[in-house]
């Protein structure tokens, strides 16, 4: 132990300065889009990030699965090229192009080499402005996306979520599958996938950024190209909506030997002045690594699980404070019980000034080995402008850890730690465990 | 302090764009004089660091009867030795701002942490002590026991399409190790014991059977002095074994196997022909079969998916894959995912008829170039990611490759020729030496 105490000290004492050389380049477009950069040339291609805010969230009533439907589809045929003319397109200039959804956001991922930009963009222009939705294909993708649906069904992990997400939101988009059902994906027509890209893909919704080998005024000189014939506007965004949630445990039976559960409460919403305080208490009580305390009370110390995590949710609109774990059916009650023990002790008790220490020596030197590569870099650029930061955050935001003291730890675990509201949704055949 | 400072100033010089443009030109390579390799992959753009160190042992070393033995023992080495606690090595990365984790194969068994370039030093000092110093307790470990069990609970158990493949492998292979699922069966796993991972610590944790792989913001003759202070005074294992496992027989029966479970939402067919991997000095043949894979069913441009999917419209999905990277022979698989109303039969059928029409026609000379142009292009984009790079050599290297392979293997794959390629097809679809699986859905039984 010694020998170690002394060079840990010594590299503890060294880790406060440490800075990635993030330099971020803000450029506006003569058209008014928006985008942050991170010139890096050395390896000879971009990595560029859309995010239209709202997703499959702006999902019109009895349209449930048209705005994910429609994202799937925007890589099947755009302009004069049909679905297999514009694979083989993007494939002969070794571009890529991922189109994905979530509840809160439509993300466009793109990777392109330097040598043929121009070309990449057009591809990428036309897919976002003008996609064809070819009956052949929307059967085609339909029949894909019922398909995950069906083994979504029967996967474990996917029903837990489906289920909590019920319990919480009911109606509210949040509380059904962004796929939607069998049902509500045969009934959509090709007129709904229209609508769903007219009010999902707009210019006032719309994020950017990029990394890579590209000049600030050559991003600039894209964009209207890019996304200067989207509409203005689009669909409305969805509405807030309160999450509330009693103490207790919601059983769906489901023939597996392991249970999976998940649990959770109201969360903190992002722009929170406490969100910080939030952010390193979970990371004390559940964030990732082994040292967390509910990785050393479940995993560590008594072996009911492989993994135990919890983590915030602000989402657009509802924040959650959620956890995970999977136990075998005649051991799933303990983990439950420990789970909630330790909610409660912290709620109660806060953390220790060690435990605090730790965690921030943590959260501060991990954070500048994010940004490394261009495609991550890119991606943290969109994120901080949806989040509403500024570019400067990159510098401040390891102040805004160390600042945090062990009273506002106290405060906040008070204040969002909810022992009277943690509710557990458990799949499988818990032994134990009464709904 | 001092020292942190200066390498501060060398990141800052070398933000400038003076990247190497090849991977070649960012890899150096060492060996100590107690037979640990070194490879060091340069990458001056973020002040981090990937540290790994690979063991040239995986499941597929283990001895009969401890299926999971090396799996559980990648577990128990986070679990202290004479000089640090249980836990501690992984607190001490936390503290470090820092990430470890580790990961266990056929092939290899791997450790790495993920840290700010200046801490190269603590992590080397730790992964040295845990070669050879592991400290546990007969009974500690029983709960560590427990934890991969729920691992394979969670992997395994609640997963079809992973029991599936389980009992897909083992029909694959006749008598070599790869038969045998990494994390074990679940039968011989509940009775690991500490002897057990013991005896597999004692027998391939050494210098001489291992891999040391340093990629990031470093300079090669720093990592090497750094390698010697903390690995170099570890002795040589002289008992290291020859690492020669059971190999096939001929195969001469095809085998067909179905699963069925209630759970599967999505019955597809899926079929593996033994195949040949990548060797050192002898890779065309494998880079053959990775065109082809990538010519049948690597994006959806290629055959299986354009005749099945887009143009017929009787799969959801169908494709190809292989990975020429493994000590021992591997496997080329075609699956069929049936579109509705399509039986498994007919989607095997299906399969058959494309690929033998493939055979026919032969390789789509654009499409090749495609898929050409896209694997130089992967060269520029690999670039971006040390991590993967570091990877790349760690599972080479303990795959029975060289550098000089790894490094001859993509103008390997620019050179390969369409009859190679279809003159490879026709070596490795033999049906007597290959699995046919249907998973299916079971039928629930009213008692």
């Amino acid at each position: 132990m010694k020998v170690f105490g002394s060079l840990i000290a010594f590299m503890l004492l060294a880790a406060a300065p440490l800075r990635a050389e993030i330099d971020i380049t803000e450029v506006t477009s003569p058209g008014g889009i928006n985008a942050w950069l991170v010139q890096e040339e050395s390896i000879p291609f971009v990595a560029l990030e859309l995010r239209f805010k709202g997703g499959a969230s702006l999902d019109l009533p009895g349209k449930r699965g048209a705005t994910n439907l429609m994202t799937g589809l925007l890589e099947e045929g755009a302009g004069d090229l049909d679905s297999r003319v514009f694979a083989e397109r993007v494939e002969s200039l070794a571009a890529s192009f991922d189109f994905d959804i979530g509840d809160d956001a439509v993300s466009v991922s793109a990777r392109f080499l330097t040598e043929n930009q121009d070309e990449a963009l057009a591809l990428l222009r036309d897919a976002l402005i003008q996609p064809r939705f070819d009956q052949e294909a929307i059967d085609r993708v339909k029949a894909q996306v019922v398909s995950v649906v069906r083994r979504d069904a029967q996967d474990p992990d996917n029903i837990v979520g489906v289920a909590f997400d019920k319990m919480l939101f009911g109606d509210h988009p949040y509380g059904s599958s962004i796929e939607g059902t069998e049902e509500s994906i045969a009934a959509l027509t090709r007129d709904d996938l229209i609508a769903a890209h007219k009010g999902a893909l707009a210019r006032d919704r719309v994020y950017v950024g990029a990394a890579g080998d590209i000049s600030p005024e050559e991003l600039e000189g894209l964009l209207d190209t890019l996304l200067g014939e989207l509409p203005a506007t689009g669909t409305p965004q969805a509405a807030d909506v309160e999450v509330s949630t009693e103490a207790g445990v919601t059983v769906v039976p489901f023939d597996v030997p392991q249970s999976v559960a998940l649990f959770g409460h109201e969360g903190i919403s992002r722009d929170d002045p406490d969100f910080f305080s939030a952010y390193v208490l979970n990371e004390i009580l559940g964030g990732g690594g082994f040292e967390a305390r509910l990785m050393e009370e479940v995993r560590e110390k008594r072996g009911l699980t492989y993994g135990v995590y919890s983590y915030l949710v602000p989402k657009d609109n509802a924040a959650l404070y959620l956890g995970r774990v999977s136990s075998a059916n005649d051991r799933i009650a303990e983990a439950i019980q420990v789970i909630r023990d330790e909610w409660t002790k912290m709620a109660e008790n806060g953390v220790t000034e060690e435990e605090l220490a730790t965690a921030k020596t943590y959260l501060t030197g991990a954070y500048p080995l994010r940004f490394d590569g261009n495609g991550p870099i890119a991606n943290i650029l969109v994120g901080m402008q949806m989040d509403d930061l500024p570019a400067e955050y990159v510098n401040t935001r390891n102040a805004q850890i160390e600042a945090i003291t062990l009273e506002d730890i106290k405060r906040v675990a008070a204040r969002i730690l909810k022992p009277e509201a943690l509710h557990f949704v458990v799949v499988g055949q818990p032994e134990g465990l009464d709904s | 302090m001092r020292r942190f400072l200066a390498l501060a100033g060398v990141c800052l010089l070398a933000a400038a764009p003076l990247h190497a443009q090849t991977i070649e030109d960012q890899v150096t390579s060492f060996q100590l004089q107690n037979g640990m390799d070194v490879v060091v992959i340069e990458d001056n753009r973020v002040p981090a660091v990937v540290h790994m160190v690979w063991y040239r042992a995986g499941s597929a070393d283990e001895q009969v009867g401890v299926s999971g033995v090396a799996h559980f023992l990648e577990h128990l080495l986070f679990k202290g030795t004479e000089k640090l606690a249980p836990g501690e090595f992984s607190q001490t990365v936390k503290a470090n701002g820092g990430t470890d984790n580790a990961f266990t194969s056929y092939d290899y068994t791997a450790y790495f942490q993920r840290v700010a370039a200046d801490r190269l030093g603590l992590m080397m000092e730790m992964e040295a002590d845990r070669m050879k110093n592991i400290q546990l307790d007969r009974e500690d470990i029983l709960t560590e026991r427990d934890v991969i069990i729920e691992e394979r609970n969670q992997r395994v158990e609640n997963d079809p399409g992973s029991l599936f493949r389980e009992q897909r492998m083992a029909a694959q292979y006749l008598n070599h190790p790869y038969g045998t699922p990494i994390i074990g069966w679940r039968h011989e796993m509940v009775n690991l014991d500490l002897d057990d991972a013991l005896a597999y610590y004692q027998q391939f944790y050494s210098p001489n059977n291992a891999v040391l792989v340093v990629a990031g913001d470093v300079q090669p003759d720093e990592v090497l002095a750094l390698a010697q202070q903390h690995y170099g005074p570890i002795p040589r294992n002289e008992a290291l074994p020859e690492r020669v496992r059971p190999s096939e027989p001929p195969q001469m029966a095809e085998r067909r196997i179905t699963f069925s479970d209630p759970r599967v939402a999505q019955p597809y067919v899926m079929r593996t022909y033994l195949a040949p991997e990548r060797d050192s000095g002898d890779q065309r043949k494998a880079a053959a079969l990775t065109l082809l894979a990538e010519v049948l069913g690597g994006s959806q441009t290629a055959v299986m998916p354009q005749k099945l999917q887009f143009e017929e419209k009787r799969a959801v999905y169908a494709g190809a894959f292989y990975s020429g990277l493994s000590l021992d022979d591997t496997t080329f698989g075609v699956v069929n995912v049936p579109a509705e109303g399509v039986s498994l039969e007919e989607a095997e059928a299906d399969m058959d008829r494309v690929i033998a029409e493939f055979l026919e026609t032969g390789v789509d000379l654009t499409q090749l170039d495609r898929i050409k142009f896209q694997l130089r292009a992967s060269q520029v984009y690999e670039l971006d990611n040390s991590d993967s790079l570091a990877r790349r050599y760690g599972a080479a290297l303990t795959s029975g490759l060289t550098i000089d392979d790894v490094h001859e293997w993509p103008k390997i794959l620019q050179s390969i020729t369409p009859e190679e390629i279809i003159a490879a097809a026709e070596e490795v679809f033999d049906r007597e030496n290959a699995v046919t699986g249907f998973l299916r859905k079971a039928e629930e039984v009213t008692q």
